[in-house]
């Protein structure tokens, strides 16, 4: 058997297992809450994962349950690829100039500290109900990339920067091919942890304000009427969306890496 | 001829050469050496440019191209030997100097090299880059004795004046370089073996 074959058939097997016990791993804990909702025995409090998997497969089959999911996808994403952008340049900035650090690092140490709910409630008043996700999302996101990366920054190998100064690299050549590189993990970790935090805030901002055309709205109906079942669906719904991201996120970051050999 | 006049150098917790004066000629090789800890390496970087002097005089070296080989390694981990080189000059020039200094495998990473690779691929950085002085920091570090001396042969003349730190006489000799002992007291003359 030619070697390719050998290791496509190798990488298979080992793909197979892991699917395998992700799988029995899964089935065990849907077991668990399976158990937990029999012993309870009030499935329109507690519901099993019969009556969710029943309350997803009914809400899927709706126009308005995918047009929620596309609109709070969109809110998200645009929160968080703004906080991104954001938290790369005042890394930048700060990095290189210290009065710059010195003025904003308080500004980033309180929206650390500030409670998420506390800003929702702030920025209800001042925004569209359908700008409160956006403006969350990237207000959470925002000083998660800046940390990272100005620290990433500071931490590049003073070595490596003298010798790009000594072999006289342009601006260009120094971000390309010092900075970026050095940056880089540590940049890409924070934009994994950022997601979960963009996804997370983004749909409790949603629950709070009642935007319309959202999964927090729903989530947040759900509850008012008592329909545990339609509650738990939106949540897997946002758990499974939540996963599917962060594997995108990972797919396209480990592309680029094979990509670059 | 570059001088350098009562110099003083260092560090903020040491000061390593206090008041030396030294010659060096424009052209040939020159070869520094002293016990480890007497300032070789920040002779080298006051040179290059890396090291402000605090005290004294520097004169020569201005409009001067100085490429520099470091004590360390200093290759980009995320480049190949052959983008590492390539980075500081033309893909033609890179390949030649990787070729010169024998390496093969042109599309390892530095991590996936023996020491000894590593320091010739910065080697060939050094060369590739060019200019009208090279300083060299224990060039040979890493190297053994008959791969030493065909390196030796093919860098030797290659820039107008190189400066070398080595730690014993028989690397100066492979590039035919004048031994300056690193002695702060007197002026020595890079041309007075």
């Amino acid at each position: 058997m030619p070697r390719d074959e050998l290791i496509r058939e190798r990488d298979f097997a080992l793909f197979a297992k892991k699917l395998l016990r992700r799988a029995l791993l899964g089935a065990f804990w849907i077991g668990v809450w399976a158990l937990i909702a029999a012993v309870v025995g009030l499935p329109k409090l507690l519901p099993g994962p019969a009556e969710t998997a029943r309350a997803l497969v009914r809400l899927a089959g709706t126009g308005v349950f995918w047009q929620s999911v596309g609109m709070t996808l969109l809110r998200v994403a645009l929160g968080y690829v703004c906080a991104v952008a954001a938290g790369a340049l005042l890394a930048a900035g700060c990095w290189r100039f210290a009065w710059l650090d010195a003025l904003l690092s308080p500004l980033r140490t309180v929206i650390r500290a500030t409670p998420v709910s506390s800003f929702i409630l702030l920025v209800w008043l001042w925004l569209k109900r359908s700008h409160v996700p956006v403006f969350i999302s990237f207000l959470m996101v925002l000083p998660i990339i800046w940390t990272a990366a100005q620290e990433a920054l500071s931490a590049v190998d003073g070595n490596l920067k003298e010798m790009a100064d000594m072999y006289r690299f342009t601006v260009w050549k120094k971000l390309r091919y010092l900075y970026a590189p050095s940056v880089k993990p540590a940049f890409m970790a924070a934009c994994m942890t950022g997601l979960g935090f963009a996804w997370k805030s983004g749909i409790a901002a949603e629950v709070i304000a009642l935007t319309p055309d959202s999964v927090g709205k729903h989530l947040s109906d759900a509850k008012n009427y008592l329909e545990y079942p339609d509650l738990f669906a939106w949540t897997v719904t946002v758990i499974l969306l939540s996963m599917a991201l962060e594997a995108a996120l990972k797919a396209v970051a480990r592309k680029r890496r094979e990509g670059k050999g | 001829m570059i001088c350098l006049r009562q110099v003083s150098a260092g560090y903020p917790e040491k000061e390593v050469l206090k008041g030396l004066n030294l010659s060096l000629p424009d052209k040939g090789a020159v070869a520094v050496m002293a016990p480890s800890g007497y300032g070789k390496t920040t002779l080298l970087r006051v040179l290059a440019g890396l090291l402000p002097i605090q005290d004294g005089e520097l004169t020569g070296l201005k409009d001067q191209k100085v490429s520099f080989l470091f004590q360390e390694d200093r290759l980009l981990p995320w480049l190949t030997a052959e983008k590492n080189v390539e980075i500081v000059s033309s893909p033609e020039k890179a390949r030649f100097w990787l070729h010169e200094m024998e390496i093969e495998e042109m599309n390892q990473y530095p991590q996936a090299m023996s020491g000894g690779m590593q320091r010739r691929v910065a080697l060939a950085r050094a060369m590739a880059f060019g200019g009208d002085v090279l300083l060299l920091d224990e060039p040979f570090k890493g190297l053994d004795g008959a791969l030493r001396a065909r390196i030796a042969s093919r860098i030797r003349g290659v820039f107008p004046l190189t400066v070398l730190s080595v730690h014993d006489q028989e690397e100066a000799a492979l590039l035919g370089a004048a031994i300056i002992h690193l002695d702060q007291e007197k002026e020595e003359r890079a041309w007075q073996r």
